[in-house]
Parts: structure tokens; sequence; C-alpha cells
């Protein structure tokens, strides 16, 4: 295997972790404001104000880590895509800011405000929305060359069926990653109240989450045509994730063995998200740069792996002691143990 | 009108957003260490207020984190946002620091999380301190790697171009190049000075209030003592750092000093201003003073601004840069030292309403310096982003609404800043020092 895939293939992981663990927060963020409008705040606040609050920090450093990773393993990717996503990453690092810095203010400062919570709220949607447009840019044909330089189409973006499938894509598969996620845990937590209505989420989101992927491909099909045919080589791939996705439902139906459900819909989105990521290969950006014309040097690639295999036998025991604490230690989501307790 | 020019509205918006970040930054990288002596010596002379020190230091830092999380994610897009250019050919070089910051970051994170939840976990109190480690290591150690990355840009090295061509890339050569130690040196104890002179100035503020509480006089005395030896620090490695300059980077220097001619025995001009034959006036001049901060030696030659190309000197705004923060970091070593002998030989001055009052300016100073020595550092290195490879409009982005972005920006921090200053008075407004300690009494009681 050459040193490019190793680097891409680190740097989507990460994605994919960041994409998991960022909606299980956008979502809650959502559900939590939602709740405030529709009366169920006293069912819902407490399963989520317990998850989140230890592990937001932790969130935004996945996101710091792909793109500092990109510019260390690609940076030919820091000229394309810092050059045309200017406006677009810009928007999103302020409702990035506004939430984070929000969040932190009301849990750990003032009292409750219905104003920022609601903020709060529809920033978790939008920053999906927002960053969901990357993708949608590196299918190509919304980039122009003019001197050298890549300049963004606003306009042509802005019209594209393409943008407006991913768009909803990101902000449904949001609501339903988070909402199933809740479940679970609610579950562990004995809090069948907050289960019940949690549990009607996930099933509600399940469908729209689908369809918006399929509608997806489709679209793929009129926009992007090779990279329609890669997808369709390896159609197995999106095929497993949808079994996944029947078994997930499945067992929400069911009411039973909602972290199976929980693990199950992981697995799902990783096939499909790795499904994507493979038939993207070898393109960062259609058609001017693939990961082999933007990887940087043997000695810098080199160092990076070595960097990321120490920092990593350094992360996964401090990750598996802070989800022990507060993940999976059952008297902690309960409520039993460390009650406020900072 | 104006006329849109994206290098400018560029450097505006790095400018402005690296200001606003050091704040929270400099504080996030002190901070830790402070919460861990005051819980420490709390531990150890069981002495329920430095816990509380301890505790309350804690609560006030996440506010002050989550500020620099953001912040400090959005000058890490920027970078790319705004300097795609520059970032294509750095990321060959010198993108390992800033990878394995991110490692830090994470570090920093995680335990962070685990720390403030578990104050009352644990039945050993040595236990949850030890928690504290990792996120201190985590937040010194990102400054340790970001600092290596500005160092680069002031000296480059560790690559070699053949034709236009990156070749002979050495990452660890490139981490390590010469501006490394002192750069890296001088933001750590500058950031340990500042974060105890802004805790020590916190303190100072309620006793000048009139709340003459041991637990504030105790926590000045001990904020104190800290920044007074971090500010001796300080002073010592700025002293190396002059020298690196005089070496490395004799322009910027040369700058600082309004040091035109080459000479010996050169004196140390303080403030003053050029007048219109281009002479300095009113200046405050230290004979022999330039060459010894530059070469330790008083008849040491210095190397003059005239030895460089006018279009590669840096602005000469830079000398009211450096002439501040020497200034602060005088005047902070020397207050902090009679402080300290005052308390020692009960002196009455240092308990009277005056002196109370410049030791709350500590913390702010401290401040001031800190965005002065970074004025200094980035102005100082003009023309260029890469120290004689790449000027700063060759490193600049083409796109368009960099305008916009800088005004969308400027919001967002006049939003961050002001919101976080009132949760952060609010926070201990409302629940002040007296409460607490009683309500912790009680609880023992109850037990
Ligand atoms: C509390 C803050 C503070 C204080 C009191 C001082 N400094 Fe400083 N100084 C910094 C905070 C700082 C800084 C913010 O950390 C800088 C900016 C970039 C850097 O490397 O450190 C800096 C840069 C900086 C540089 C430029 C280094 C470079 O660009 O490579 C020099 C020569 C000095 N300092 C020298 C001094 C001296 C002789 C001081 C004596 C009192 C002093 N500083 C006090
Ligand atoms: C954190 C404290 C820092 C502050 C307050 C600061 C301040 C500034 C200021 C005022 C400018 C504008 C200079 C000008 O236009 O003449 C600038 C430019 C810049 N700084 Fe810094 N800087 C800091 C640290 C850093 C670090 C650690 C890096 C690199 C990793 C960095 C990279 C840059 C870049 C790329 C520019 C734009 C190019 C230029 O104008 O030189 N800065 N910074
Ligand atoms: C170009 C310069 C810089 C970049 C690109 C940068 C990048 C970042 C990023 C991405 C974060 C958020 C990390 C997270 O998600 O947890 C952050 C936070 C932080 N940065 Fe910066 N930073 C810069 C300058 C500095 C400097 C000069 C220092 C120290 C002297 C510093 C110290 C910190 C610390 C300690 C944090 C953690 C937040 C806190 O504890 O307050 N950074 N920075």
């Amino acid at each position: 295997m050459d040193l490019a895939i190793v680097g891409i293939s680190v740097l989507w992981l990460f994605l994919f972790g960041y994409i998991i663990i960022a909606s299980i927060d956008f979502g809650a963020g959502f559900f939590s404001a939602y709740s405030e409008l529709a009366n169920t705040k006293h069912i819902l606040h407490h399963i989520i104000q317990r998850y989140l609050s230890p592990v937001w920090e932790v969130t935004n450093v996945f996101l710091v880590f792909f793109f500092v990773g990109m510019v260390g393993f690609f940076p030919s990717a820091a000229f394309y895509y810092g050059t045309i996503l200017l406006v677009p990453v810009s928007i999103s690092n302020v409702l990035l800011a506004i939430r984070g810095s929000y969040y932190a203010f009301q849990t750990y400062g003032v009292k409750d405000s219905k104003i920022y919570t609601f903020l709060y709220g529809v920033a978790g949607l939008l920053i999906p929305a927002s960053l969901s447009i990357v993708l949608t840019i590196s299918e190509g044909g919304f980039v122009e060359m003019v001197d050298g330089n890549p300049v963004l189409l606003y306009e042509k973006l802005f019209f594209s069926p393409l943008t407006w499938s991913i768009v909803i894509l990101s902000v449904v598969s949001v609501l339903y990653i988070s909402a199933t996620f809740l479940t679970a845990y609610a579950d562990i937590a004995k809090d069948f109240d907050a289960r019940r209505l949690l549990r009607k989420y996930a099933l509600a989101w399940s469908g729209p989450t689908i369809l918006s992927a399929t509608l997806i491909i489709w679209q793929l099909r009129q926009h992007n045509f090779s990279h329609f045919e890669k997808i369709m080589d390896i159609w197995w791939i999106f095929a497993l994730s949808g079994v996944f996705f029947v078994i997930t439902v499945a067992l929400l139906w069911m009411k039973k063995y909602y972290s199976l459900a929980f693990w199950s819909l992981i697995i799902q989105f990783s096939l499909a998200f790795f499904g994507y990521g493979i038939s993207h290969y070898p393109y960062l950006l259609y058609p001017y740069l693939t990961i082999y014309d933007g990887f940087t040097n043997d000695a810098m690639a080199t160092a990076l792996i070595i960097a990321f295999i120490a920092g990593f036998a350094l992360l996964i025991p401090s990750i598996w002691l802070l989800a022990r604490l507060f993940l999976f230690n059952k008297s902690y989501v309960r409520g039993e143990k460390g009650k406020g307790g900072y | 009108m104006w006329e849109y020019d994206p290098v400018m509205f560029s450097r505006t918006l790095t400018g402005l957003t690296l200001a606003f970040h050091i704040i929270y930054a400099t504080i996030g990288v002190g901070i830790p260490l402070m919460i861990a002596i005051a819980q420490w010596i709390g531990i150890k002379k069981n002495d329920e207020h430095y816990i509380l020190l301890a505790r309350r230091w804690t609560r006030g830092f996440v506010i002050t984190v989550a500020v620099g999380v953001v912040t400090g994610t959005a000058i890490g897009l920027q970078l790319s946002l705004l300097w795609p250019n520059f970032m294509e050919l750095a990321g060959h070089v010198i993108s390992l620091p800033l990878f394995m910051e991110t490692f830090a970051f994470f570090f920093e994170a995680i335990f962070l999380g685990i720390y403030l939840y578990t104050w009352d976990r644990f039945e050993n109190q040595k236990k949850h301190m030890l928690l504290l480690i990792p996120v201190a290591i985590g937040a010194s150690f990102s400054a340790f790697f970001i600092t290596m990355v500005n160092a680069f840009m002031n000296t480059p090295e560790g690559f070699d171009i053949v034709n236009g061509a990156l070749v002979n890339v050495d990452p660890i050569a490139a981490m390590f190049n010469p501006a490394t130690p002192t750069k890296v040196a001088h933001v750590l104890t500058t950031a340990y000075m500042t974060s105890a002179f802004v805790l020590g100035s916190i303190a100072a503020f309620h006793l000048f209030r009139g709340r003459n509480h041991v637990y504030h006089k105790k926590s000045l005395y001990l904020m104190m003592k800290v920044g007074l030896i971090f500010s001796i620090a300080t002073v010592i490695v700025g002293d190396f750092s002059g020298k690196f300059l005089a070496e490395y980077q004799p322009e910027k220097l040369a700058a600082a000093e309004w040091h035109f001619e080459t000479e010996e025995k050169a004196p140390l001009m303080m403030f003053g201003w050029i007048d219109d034959n281009g002479e300095v006036q009113g200046a405050i001049e230290i004979p022999y003073a330039l060459s010894i901060l530059a070469h330790s030696d008083p008849t040491a030659e210095v190397t003059g601004l005239n030895e460089f190309p006018e279009d590669e000197r840096p602005p000469l705004i830079v000398h009211y840069f450096f002439d501040l923060m020497v200034s602060i970091g005088i005047f902070l070593t020397l207050i902090s030292l009679f402080y300290w002998f005052g308390i020692g030989r009960g002196w009455k001055i240092v308990e009277k309403k005056f002196f109370n009052f410049l030791l709350v300016l500590s913390g702010p100073l401290a401040i001031v310096a800190i965005e002065m020595g970074w004025f200094y550092a980035e102005f100082g290195r003009q023309p260029w982003i890469l120290r004689g490879f790449m000027k700063t409009p060759e490193g600049a982005t083409s796109a368009a609404y960099v305008d916009t972005m800088l005004f969308l920006f400027v919001g967002l921090y006049a939003v961050l800043g002001t919101a976080s200053a009132i949760v952060l008075t609010k926070m201990f407004k409302n629940n002040p020092v007296e409460k607490e300690l009683e309500e912790h009494a009680l609880e023992r009681g109850d037990r």
C-alpha cells in the first residue's frame, strides 16, 4: 500500500469519527431546543446534558485533526480547497464558534436562556448543512481555473439539485444518528420516558435518511457519471449498508436491543461512508486534484505516520478512560455518581 | 472608496484572529499549572482555601478554554483559507508540529473533561489532582508545537529549493530551527507569568474593593510569588531572544531599536519619535545597552537597518511594541519583587490601597505585553511570511469576499469577547467565596 493511501485512510477514518460524534452532538442540541418548544424539556434535558457535557471539546478536536492532517498529507489540498472554500467554511466556522462557546457559557456559566437554546439548536443543523457543501464541491463542476487559481462558481453551486440533496442528507442523518444513539443511552440510563420519545424520533428520521441517500446516488449519475460508475462497481458495499439499515430499524421497531441497534447504525454509516470514499478515489477534487498529485514528500509522510502511530498509542487509553467514566459507566449515566461534580 | 485588496484584508483578519486567540490561549497554557500548584498546596497543607482556589479557577478556566478552542479552530482554518499559497509550501515542511499539536489538544481536551466532572468522585484528592497533569502537559505542548511553526516562519530550515522545486525535506530540522529554542522558551515562560499575574490581579481587585478575606490574601501572595519567578525567567529568556535576533534576524532587532547605522558600543533607545530628517528625538538613551542585549558585550558591533535593501525592512512602528513589552516586563518583575520583600519584612506600604491598585493592573498589563510581543514578532518579520523565501502578498489568497469575512469575524469576536466577560463576572458574583466556603464547611459537618 502506498503512503498516499495510508494518509487518506487515516484522515477519512477521523472524519468518520467526527461525523458520528458531531452528529450525536448536533442532533442532541436540536432535540433539546425542540423539547423546549414542545414542552418535553423535562424528559430530555437531563439525559442530553449528562452525555454532552464532558465530551464537547473532544468532538471539536476531531474536526481540527482532520483539517490539519489534510494540510499535512496533502498540501495542495490546502491550496485548492483553501482558496475556494473561503466563504462556506468561514460561515461554518462562525456557526461552530457560536455554538461551541455558548454551549460552554450555558453549561458552566449562566442560567438557561431560551434564545441561546434556540440558536444553539438551529446552529446544530446549519453546521452540518454548511460543511456538507465541501463534499458537493469535491464532485467537480463548481470550480473554474482562472489564471492558475481556482474560483468557486457560487451561483451554479446554489442552484444545483445535488447541493441540496447533500444538504438534506446531512441534516436528516444528523437527526437519525443522534436519536438512535440517545435512545440507546436512555435505555442504559433506564430513563424510559426519554427512551420512548427518542425512539419515536429515530424511527421518524430513518426513512428520510435512506431516501435522501438514494436520491444522491441517482443525482450523481447526472452530475458526475464516472463517479456514479465507480459506485456501481462496488454496489455490494452500499447494499450491505442497506441491510444494516434494515436491521437497525427493525430492532428499534421491536423495542429491543437498543445498543445493538446503534452499533448496527454505525456499521451502516461506515460502510456507506467508506464505500463513498473508495469510489471517490483517487480524486480529492474532480477533476483537478488527485491524492497523488497533491501528496506531500516521502520524508514528511513518513514522519506524519510515525507521529500518528505514537499519538494514537497515547490517545486510545485516554479515550477508553473517558468512555469508561462517562459513556459506559452505568452509575454515571443514571446520574448516581458525580452529580454536578464540578 | 477603497479598492479590494485581498492581501490587506487577509493580513488584517489573520492578525485580528490571532490577537484575540492569543489572550485565551496564553491563559489556557498557564492556568492549568496554577490550578495544579494551588491544589497541591491545598492537599499538602490540608488547607480548604487553596482547594477552593483551584476549584474556582477551574470554573473560570472552562470559559476561557471554550473561547480558546473556538478561536483556535478559526485560526487553524484561516491559515488555509487566507494563506493557501503559503500553506501549500509550508505544509510540505512544517506540518509535522501542526499535526502533533492536534494530539496535544486531544490529550488536554480528554483529561479536562474528566477532571471537571470528577471533583467528588475520588476518595483521594491526590488522584483527582493527577488528572491535571495531562491537562497542563497538553496545553503547554500545544504552545510548544505551534510556536515551532511560527519559529519556522522566521528562520526557515530543513529544506532546499532547487529550480523552484522543494527537495531534501527534513521535518525534524524544520521543527528545531534556530528560532525554536528562544521562541518556545519565551512563549512558555510568558504564558505562565501572565496567568499568574491575571489570577493575582483578580485577588488584588477583591482586596482593593475592601473584601479582606484571607482567601484573597493567600491567592495574591501565591500568585505574586509564582509571577515573580516566571517574570525573572521571562526577562532572562527575553535577553536570549535579543541575542538570537542579533544573529539570525538582525533587521528585526534593528527596526525595534531604530538602529540605522551599523556601529559598535550601540546604545538602547527607549520610546521617542523620528523627526522629518530621520533623526530619533526624545528617546531615553541607555549607553551600551543594545550591544549588551545583542552580544553580551558593551563594545560589540550591532548591525544597522541601513544594511538591508529598502523593500526588506520591517515597519518602524515595531519600536514601540518592543519598548512597551520590555517596560512592562521590567515593571512587573520589580513590583512583584517589591511585594514579596514587603510581605516578608512587614512593610506597611504593600497593604496600601495605592499599591494594591498597581497589583490590580498587573494582569491586564501582562496581557498587553503578550500582545505587544506578538505584534513585534509578526510585524517585525514583514515583508516576509516565510523569511527569505516568500513575501506576504505571495502567500495570500486570491479569493473574493475576504473583506466581508473580515466583518463577519469582527462581529464574532465582539460577541465572544463580551459574552465571555459577562459570563465570567456573573459566575463569580453570584457565587461569592464566603458563601462557597460556608457550604463546604456545612457539607463536611454533615458527613
Ligand atoms: C508577558 C509578556 C512578555 C514580557 C513581559 C516580555 N515578553 Fe518578549 N515576547 C513575548 C512576551 C513578553 C511574546 C508574546 O511571548 C513574544 C512574541 C513572539 C515570541 O516569540 O514571544 C515576545 C517576543 C520577544 C522578542 C522577539 C523574538 C522573535 O521575534 O523571535 C524579543 C527579542 C523579546 N520578546 C525580548 C524581551 C525582553 C528583553 C523582555 C524583557 C523584559 C521581554 N521580551 C518581556
Ligand atoms: C498568537 C499570537 C500571535 C499574534 C497576536 C499574531 C499577530 C499577527 C499580526 C498582528 C499579523 C499581521 C502582521 C502584518 O500584517 O504586518 C500576523 C500575521 C500572520 N501571522 Fe501571526 N501572530 C501570532 C502568532 C502566529 C503564529 C503562531 C503563526 C503561525 C503558526 C502566525 C502566522 C501568521 C501568518 C501566516 C500571518 C500572515 C502573514 C503575515 O502578515 O506575516 N502567527 N500575526
Ligand atoms: C497560527 C497559530 C495558531 C493556530 C493555528 C492555533 C490553533 C488552535 C486550535 C485549532 C485550537 C483548538 C483546539 C481544540 O479544538 O481543542 C487552539 C486552541 C489552543 N491554542 Fe491555539 N493556535 C495558534 C496559536 C496559538 C499560540 C501562539 C498558543 C500559545 C502560546 C496557542 C495555544 C493554544 C491553547 C493552549 C489552546 C487550547 C485552548 C485553551 O486551553 O484555551 N495557540 N489553537
